[in-house]
Formats: structure tokens, C-alpha cells, sequence
């Protein structure tokens, strides 16, 4: 019998070997590839343990993680939720996270590599790993003052440091308030979900950086910087500005919004037919210098290019193909020309940052769990839009909008301010986009330390004084919040 | 013992019963320092029972010890430390999801559940009572063999009991339970230990015929038709078990221990053939013909494919184990509490997600040495009767290990066992402790010393007192 038990004992054995070796495959080799099903709640319910690190603005969270008494043992809340919505975005149970609170997930929960030294002081003290913080470019007095501008209509500001690139305010309305997606119920979560998709008003839209609207008027802004580029026009260059002007190869008539013409002899500077946003004079200039060279000019200045800051915005579009008339079009920022807040902010920024494009941000650091930098925002240069000379000529040309032309709301006592205002048509019917961009301080020489986009979707009037009416006076809000506190 | 004895040199093999205390205390702490940290993880301080429970522990443990030094003092000094520190791991985490369940309690605002680390430490208690009653009752286990017609009624009956109307309870799917009042209990755990006491004595009166009487069928020798006949009747009861009472588990687990059994006393091979055919048999024309089995199967073949519900409790069981990868979580620090029967079927997922792979390795080691010193008794067992009782107390161990470890895994498709000594529940503890207990016996038998001729005075007045 002895013989039989050893050889019993043989077969056990195999049986041992293989419950161990199905539990390597179960628990090492496969481990991940189970453990990342979606229906497995234990990453969920990890995620929720920890401590989330707070967004920052300053030394203010206005995200941060709540102790609470239930399984998930952190509650995300927001201060101002619908304020900072656009840049914050959510973290929820049901729907995962956007903006910040997604594209920054590894520093806020704590998972980064360069937490890797906290989290070994955490296990070896036996507590749980807490996140990390990220602290933000936004200016709080400037988003209060875009928000509260945006208050009952549709539309985005977006405000840029030119000299970094820095996002001082990002702001969308309507918006919605954070808090209702991150909450713990997900039947409360998928009802405040589907009410809001719902909405026609699309208050979950990121409307500064994701909505892309025709610029309109905003556009000469890069049209007259291709014609200075060009070396063929100055500010005082004479060009037509006749009150209507027929479109070739079309029986297209294109009108100035004034119904007059731009000048005695229907002619006029360059710098005028900015200030009072002459079409038929853009419109002209724009077929003089052909298609290519108006893209070029607007590829310098970011359209056709994704930025990621770290939020990724939509691309703002140049036309690929034009015809005469359509580059005429064009010129003026109508046709296919599409551009986010985001765009023409960057714009108004390069004009007053000597031509230069610096690359939009919304993270200006990174802080271990407990508050220690461990990484601060580079600006980096995008490109050289134009000149130096040339973008102290066309900053020049924008405050004269403002001191004498269309875009007289945006004036500020004591502060020399550059703008543009414009208004996009959109479908017959309906009423255009109101758009401003302004820049300031504009004085010769200086340099200018807040560019402001202001979009207001459909929320024009019928005339271009929609755009000094409406949006510039959000953009003044925005400028006078940063520079006289 | 008498002053002469006493008083005469002899030669006595160390019985090592000190080794079997450091090893038993080590267990304990082992175990105390897990329950602690259970503790610290979830509460962050000491439960209020912690303490009270852990004397409990210490105190069956010592209980446990000090029977073996006067009842079996020449026993195996490995078995019953192991045997321990299985069931204080299976106490520890029982433990740890009581206070999953009182947080979880806290939070809805009910009232929290009683803890089932009481009840769990009572059949400790129990187990460890019915351990010392065997040691102290049966004093031979050969008294054994004279019961063997007897303990296969009792066990018989006992697989039959959950069948009859009244008392008999279905608890997912499976009708192995017994119901009286308050009480539930699971006979096949008993049965288990009745049916290897009645296969031991069977097989140490037929092994000469089984084995040497053979008719050659293409080749190979087989047994008689009749000498087939135990085999057959061992088939049949074990496809009623899973017929009548849905229970793959105890069906697989009766037959496989029936097999291994006359592989040992025959020593023919031909019995291991005849066996696998006739469970190869029972398998196809078990999964053809009951729905139960064919979703056993299929939930086996894609746990994740119907996830939410067939699958949900081996799916939760498999995120367990991966979530705890190498290491596992820690104890206090997983999610055990989300797969549905962590405490019993699963706390093997349990285990493994908190203590990690390596935890896993080290349960199912201590599984290996209790078979490996239960096969190692009966090695050197001196009768057939006690060979073969704890081959297959051994064999029965370390079968349930693999279905259900292996189940729970999914290494084979999922069925009802118990974990020995781990999973809560009383008659699964109380029987496991019996088991032990007969091996711890038939270990002590063996190696007694020779009884000394002083001693024949005494064994006469024995024999006649009353």
C-alpha cells in the first residue's frame, strides 16, 4: 500500500502545482487585464479612498476632496462650480472626468511618477496615498468679471497674458455647476446628466475652447497684419474704400455695415478702415494679397494648429481652397473662417506681445501632496506671428479703434486699451455672433499685459456696433479686473 | 501510572511536544498581529472585541495542546499547529469583513450585524471539544473498523437528510443543508468523515479479492463483475447527490476519495481506469442532462460573459484576486466585502486579494503539509485498517482543497465545497476537527512505544473491570 500512497501523494502534488500556478497566471500574469475590466468597482472604490489633491487658484481650492461618511470616501466639490466649470470640468462616479480634472488625473490622484517618493513615505507609514495639487493660471478677479459679464447670454471669454501665454480667465455661459456630476448617487448624477444634455442651451459645452465660430470682423486684425507683413502697406497706406464692392466672378455685392463709403473718393488709410472696420477695404486688400498669404499670416498665429493647454481646444480654420471672392470674404472673417475665443484672444496677445505667439496654459505648477512645487510652467514661443515693428504698428491701429472708432466701450480711464469689434453673420434669420478683442496696456513701446476674446453666439444685434455694444464692455470688465484691482 | 513504571529506566523517542507549543504560539501571534491590523486599517484603533476574542483563541489553542500532552502525547507534532493557524487566519478574516459589514452598517444608519466571528469562534470551540472527545473515546482507532457497517448508515442517512421535506433546505441551488429552528447545518460535512471511516473498513476486508482476482479484458486486467459491484453502488450515490441535491461538490468529492481509496488498498491501476471512465461518464451525462451544471460549466468557460448576473460571484471573486496581485492589498485594505460569500465559499478570493499571491501560496502550503502528514501516517501505520483511514481523511483533504481553491480560482468550474478549517460555518470546522483528530490518533497509535511488561498487570484488571 506504501507504494500506492507515494504515488498519491505524486498526484496531490500535481494538484497543489497547478492550483498554484493557475493562481500566478490569476493574480501576476493577468492581474491587470482583469483588474481593468470596467464592471470591476474596486478601482472605483481605490480612486475614491485616496485623498484627491485640490485645483488651486492662488492659494484658494476651488476644486477639493471632502472627507464623507459613505464607501467612497471622498466627496470632489467645487467652489463656484459653473464659474470654473470650463477649465476644472468634473469627476464623477458615472461619466469619468473632463478638463482639468481629467487631463491632470495622475498628479491629482496621487498616481504621477514624481510622487514616487511620497507615496514610499506613505507605505511605510502605513497610510493612504494622497494626491497631488494643481494650481492654475486663471485670474479669480478676472474670471468673476467674465463670468458675471457672460451672465444670461450664450457665449465665451478667454483672457491671455501675451508676455506667457498664461490663461487668465476661460469662461462659458451658459454653464452648469460641477458639483451636480460628482456627486456620490449615481441616480442623482445620471438625472443632472441627462437634464443637461438636454438643455438646447448646452451648458456642458466648453464654449471657449471647443465652439468655433466665424470671427468676422475680429479677423482684419490678421488680415492688416499680412498686409504689413507684406511690405506693400503701412497704417497710412491709401486703399479703396468704396461703399459697395461687386465681388468677381459673382454677382455678389459686398456692402460696408454703415452703407457708406469709407472715405472722400471712396478711399481711405489702413489704419482708418480699421478703426471703423471698412469691409469693402479689407475685402480688398484680402484679394490683393491672395489667399495663401492671409492663411500663411493666420498659421503664425495658431489657426490650423491643436493646442492642448492641457485641455484640448478645437482647431481654429483657415479655408484650404479660395476663389477671388471667397478670399474677399475671407479677409473679413466670414466664408469658412472659424476660430474658438481661445484663437482670437491668442491673436489680440501676439499683436501685443511684439508679434510674438506664446502657447496658451492653464497649469502654471504642480505640488506634491503636501503643497511643495515639484514643477512650474515653462512659457514657450509659438511663433513670430509678424514683426516686432509691425505689431507696434497694429496695436497702434487698434487703440485708435477704440479712441475714435467702433470699439469706444472698451475704454478705460488712464489705461491706453487696443481693440477690435466685430460681428460674424451666421444663417439668414438669425442674429450674427457679436465678437471684441482687445489688448492692454497698448501704450508705444510698452508691453501689454492682458489680451482679452470676447464671443457672444447669435447674440448680436443686426450692425457691427453689436460687438462694441454687447462684447466690448465684457472685455473692458475682464482688462480693468487685471490691471487696476 | 504506577510508581514502578516510573521509577524504571527506559528508552523513550522524544515526543517533541514543546516543538508543537512554539509552533502553536507562533501561529497565534502570527495570527494576532493580522487580527490587529484588521484593526488599525479599517477603524484605526482597537475593535472592543479584539481583545476578548484573541484570549478566546489562546485559549482553545492551549485547550487543544494540553488535551494532546495527556490524550495522544506521541502524535504527529505538526498537524494540529497548522490545523490552528488555518482556522485563526479563516477567524481573522471572518473578523475583517464584520467590520466591512458594520461600516457598511454605519452608512446606511442600520443597526449593525452581530459578529460572525463569534459564532465562527464557538464551532472553533465546538471543533476543538469534539477533537478532544475523539482523542479521549477513542483510544484505538482499530475500535473504528468495528463500525464500519455503522458509519456508513450514519453517513448514508446523513447524505440523504437535507432530501427530506421539512427539515431539508435549498440555498443557492444546492439542497445540502439541514434546517432545525435557528440551526443550519451542512450532514455531508459529517458524512464526509462516516463515509472514509465505512470506505477504510470496507476496503480492509475486501482489498484481497479486489486485488488479486482479475478477468483480462483487451489486455488488461480487470476486476471480477462482482468485486466492480462497491465501485458501481459508490457511482450511484454519488450521481444521486448530484442529482437530487443539485451538490457537484460533495458528488465529486465521495467518488474521488472511493477511487483514491482502492487505488491504495488494490494498489491496481485498472481501478484509477475504471474510475476516471466512470466520472468521465457521469461528467457528459451530468452536463447534458441538468441546466445546473451546464451554467457551472459555461460560467467557468466566461465568467465575464454574463457579468451582472450567472457570473457576478466568480467575476467579483477574480477582480478580488487580481485587485490583490503579489502582494495583495493588505488586510483591512481590499474590498472583500464586494464578492458575495466572502466569508465562506469565497474566502479564498478573500484571502487572496488581501494577502496577495504570496498569502495564497503560504494557505495552500499549509494545506499540503496537513495531507502530507496525514499520508505520512498512514505510511507508517502499522494496520490496514489505520492506513487506509488516514490516506483517506488525507485524500479527502486535499480533494476539497482543490475543488473548492480550484473552483474559487477558476481552475475547474465552480462548486459548493467548504474551505477546510477557513470558511465560515459549523459543520465544515467541526468536521475538519474530527478528521484531525482521527489522524492525530492513528499518528499517536503508531507511535507509541511498546507497552512494558509492568504494564500486563494493568491491562489484565483492565480487561475485566467494569
Amino acid at each position: 500500500m506504501i507504494r500506492s500512497i507515494r504515488r498519491l501523494a505524486v498526484v496531490m502534488s500535481v494538484l497543489l502545482i497547478a492550483l498554484m500556478a493557475n493562481a500566478t497566471y490569476l493574480q501576476y500574469f493577468a492581474a491587470s487585464s482583469i483588474r481593468n475590466r470596467p464592471a470591476n468597482t474596486r478601482v472605483l472604490l481605490e480612486e475614491y479612498s485616496r485623498e484627491r489633491g485640490p485645483i488651486l487658484l492662488g492659494s484658494t481650492a476651488i476644486a477639493q476632496s471632502v472627507r464623507t461618511a459613505d464607501q467612497l470616501k471622498f466627496l470632489r466639490t467645487y467652489a463656484d462650480g459653473p464659474m470654473y466649470a470650463p477649465a476644472t470640468g468634473y469627476y464623477s462616479l458615472v461619466y469619468g472626468a473632463t478638463g482639468i480634472e481629467r487631463t491632470e488625473n495622475s498628479v491629482l490622484s496621487g498616481s504621477d511618477d514624481r510622487f514616487f517618493v511620497d507615496r514610499l513615505q506613505h507605505l511605510f507609514a502605513g497610510r493612504g496615498v494622497k494626491g497631488g495639487a494643481v494650481r492654475l493660471t486663471l485670474n479669480p478677479a478676472a474670471q468673476k468679471a467674465a463670468y458675471d459679464g457672460l451672465a444670461g447670454r450664450t457665449g465665451a471669454v478667454v483672457a491671455i497674458d501675451p508676455r506667457t501665454g498664461a490663461i487668465l480667465a476661460l469662461a462659458s455661459s451658459p454653464s452648469f455647476d460641477t458639483n451636480l456630476l460628482s456627486s456620490h448617487k449615481p441616480s442623482d448624477i445620471r438625472a443632472a446628466y441627462a437634464a443637461l444634455s438636454a438643455d438646447p442651451k448646452q451648458p456642458m459645452l466648453n464654449r471657449p475652447l471647443v465652439m468655433t465660430l466665424p470671427p468676422g470682423s475680429t479677423f482684419k486684425l490678421v488680415t492688416a497684419a499680412a498686409a504689413l507683413e507684406s511690405g506693400r502697406y503701412t497704417a497710412t497706406t491709401q486703399v479703396p474704400g468704396p461703399k459697395e464692392l461687386k465681388l468677381p466672378d459673382t454677382t455678389k455685392v459686398l456692402r460696408n455695415w454703415s452703407g457708406t463709403a469709407c472715405g472722400p473718393n471712396e478711399k481711405t488709410t489702413l489704419e482708418n478702415a480699421l478703426a471703423i472696420s471698412c469691409n469693402t477695404a479689407f475685402a480688398s486688400i484680402g484679394m490683393d494679397l491672395g489667399a495663401d498669404v492671409l492663411r500663411q499670416q493666420a498659421q503664425k498665429f495658431g489657426f490650423d494648429t491643436n493646442f492642448d493647454i492641457p485641455l484640448h481646444a478645437a482647431k481654429s480654420r483657415f479655408p484650404d481652397i479660395l476663389d477671388a471672392p471667397q478670399t474677399a470674404m475671407a479677409a473679413i472673417g466670414q466664408y469658412d473662417v472659424s476660430a474658438t475665443a481661445l484663437q482670437m484672444a491668442m491673436v489680440g496677445a501676439a499683436i501685443g506681445n511684439h508679434g510674438q505667439v506664446m502657447y496658451p496654459y492653464l497649469v502654471s505648477q504642480v505640488l506634491s501632496p503636501n503643497l511643495t512645487p515639484l514643477d512650474t510652467a515653462q512659457p514657450s514661443v509659438f511663433s513670430q506671428a509678424m514683426s516686432p515693428a509691425n505689431a507696434a504698428t497694429l496695436l497702434n491701429m487698434m487703440v485708435t479703434v477704440v479712441d475714435r472708432g467702433t470699439g469706444s466701450n472698451a475704454k478705460i480711464p488712464g489705461v491706453v486699451v487696443g481693440g477690435k469689434t466685430g460681428t460674424a453673420q451666421t444663417a439668414p434669420g438669425l442674429p450674427p455672433h457679436a465678437w471684441f478683442v482687445s489688448v492692454a496696456p497698448a501704450d508705444p513701446g510698452g508691453n501689454s499685459s492682458i489680451a482679452v476674446a470676447v464671443v457672444l453666439q447669435n447674440g448680436g444685434g443686426a450692425a457691427e456696433v453689436s460687438g462694441n455694444k454687447l462684447a466690448a464692455p465684457i472685455a473692458r470688465a475682464v482688462m480693468q479686473a487685471v490691471l487696476t484691482p | 501510572m504506577s510508581l514502578t513504571a516510573a521509577a524504571m529506566p527506559r528508552y523513550r523517542q522524544p515526543t517533541r511536544r514543546n516543538t508543537e507549543l512554539a509552533l502553536i504560539a507562533f501561529a497565534f501571534v502570527v495570527c494576532a498581529f493580522g487580527y490587529v491590523q484588521c484593526d488599525l486599517a479599517v477603524l484605526g484603533h482597537l475593535a472592543d472585541n479584539t481583545i476578548p476574542v484573541l484570549s478566546a483563541i489562546a485559549s482553545i489553542a492551549l485547550v487543544a495542546h494540553v488535551a494532546i500532552r495527556l490524550l495522544a502525547p506521541n502524535a504527529d507534532v505538526v498537524l494540529v499547529p497548522v490545523a490552528l493557524a488555518i482556522n485563526m487566519i479563516g477567524l481573522t478574516m471572518i473578523h475583517r469583513l464584520d467590520l466591512a459589514e458594520a461600516q457598511r452598517a454605519a452608512r446606511n444608519g442600520t443597526t449593525p450585524p452581530s459578529p460572525d466571528v463569534y459564532s465562527q469562534l464557538t464551532w472553533t470551540a465546538l471543533g476543538v471539544i469534539l477533537f478532544i472527545a475523539i482523542l479521549y473515546f477513542v483510544r484505538d482507532h482499530r475500535i473504528l473498523q468495528r463500525y464500519t457497517y455503522t458509519a456508513m448508515l450514519i453517513g448514508l442517512l446523513l447524505l440523504l437528510l437535507p432530501l427530506v421535506p421539512g427539515i431539508g433546505a435549498t440555498i443557492n441551488g444546492a439542497t445540502l443543508w439541514v434546517r432545525l429552528g435557528r440551526l443550519s447545518f451542512q450532514p455531508g460535512e459529517i458524512a464526509k468523515i462516516m463515509l472514509t471511516i465505512f470506505f477504510a473498513g470496507y476496503l480492509t476486508q475486501t482489498r484481497d479479492s479486489l486485488a488479486l482476482v482479475r478477468t483480462k479484458v483487451l489486455g488488461i486486467e480487470f476486476p471480477r463483475g462482482r468485486d466492480l459491484g462497491p465501485l458501481l453502488v459508490a457511482w450511484f450515490i454519488s450521481l444521486a447527490v448530484l442529482v437530487f441535491e443539485r451538490d457537484l461538490g460533495t458528488s465529486l468529492l465521495f467518488f474521488g476519495l472511493f477511487v483514491a481509496l482502492l487505488y491504495v488498498a488494490t494498489q491496481r491501476r485498472s481501478w484509477l481506469v475504471i474510475g476516471a471512465i466512470l466520472f468521465l461518464t457521469g461528467a457528459v451525462f451530468s452536463y447534458l442532462a441538468f441546466g445546473h451544471v451546464r451554467l457551472r460549466v459555461n460560467v467557468w468557460l466566461n465568467p465575464f460573459g454574463d457579468e451582472a448576473n450567472t457570473g457576478y460571484q466568480i467575476a467579483q471573486g477574480l477582480y478580488g484576486f487580481a485587485s490583490g496581485g503579489m502582494f495583495g492589498s493588505g488586510l483591512g485594505q481590499g474590498y472583500p466585502q464586494l464578492v458575495p460569500y466572502a466569508k465562506s465559499d469565497f474566502i479564498i478570493a478573500s484571502l487572496g486579494e488581501e494577502l496577495g499571491l504570496i498569502g495564497l501560496f503560504a494557505i495552500l502550503t499549509m494545506y499540503a503539509i496537513i495531507v502530507e502528514r496525514g499520508l505520512r501516517t498512514a505510511v507508517a501505520c502499522r494496520d490496514v485498517f489505520g492506513t487506509l483511514l488516514a490516506s483517506g481523511l488525507a485524500i479527502v483533504m486535499a480533494l476539497q482543497v482543490f475543488i473548492v481553491v480550484g473552483g474559487v480560482t477558476r481552475l475547474i468550474p465552480l462548486t459548493g465545497l467548504t474551505t477546510p478549517f477557513l470558511a465560515q460555518g459549523g459543520s465544515s470546522l467541526i468536521s475538519n476537527w474530527i478528521a484531525v483528530a482521527l489522524i492525530v490518533r492513528i499518528s499517536d497509535t503508531t507511535r507509541r512505544p511498546e507497552p512494558d511488561v509492568v504494564a500486563l498487570e494493568d491491562a489484565m484488571t483492565q480487561v475485566i473491570s467494569r
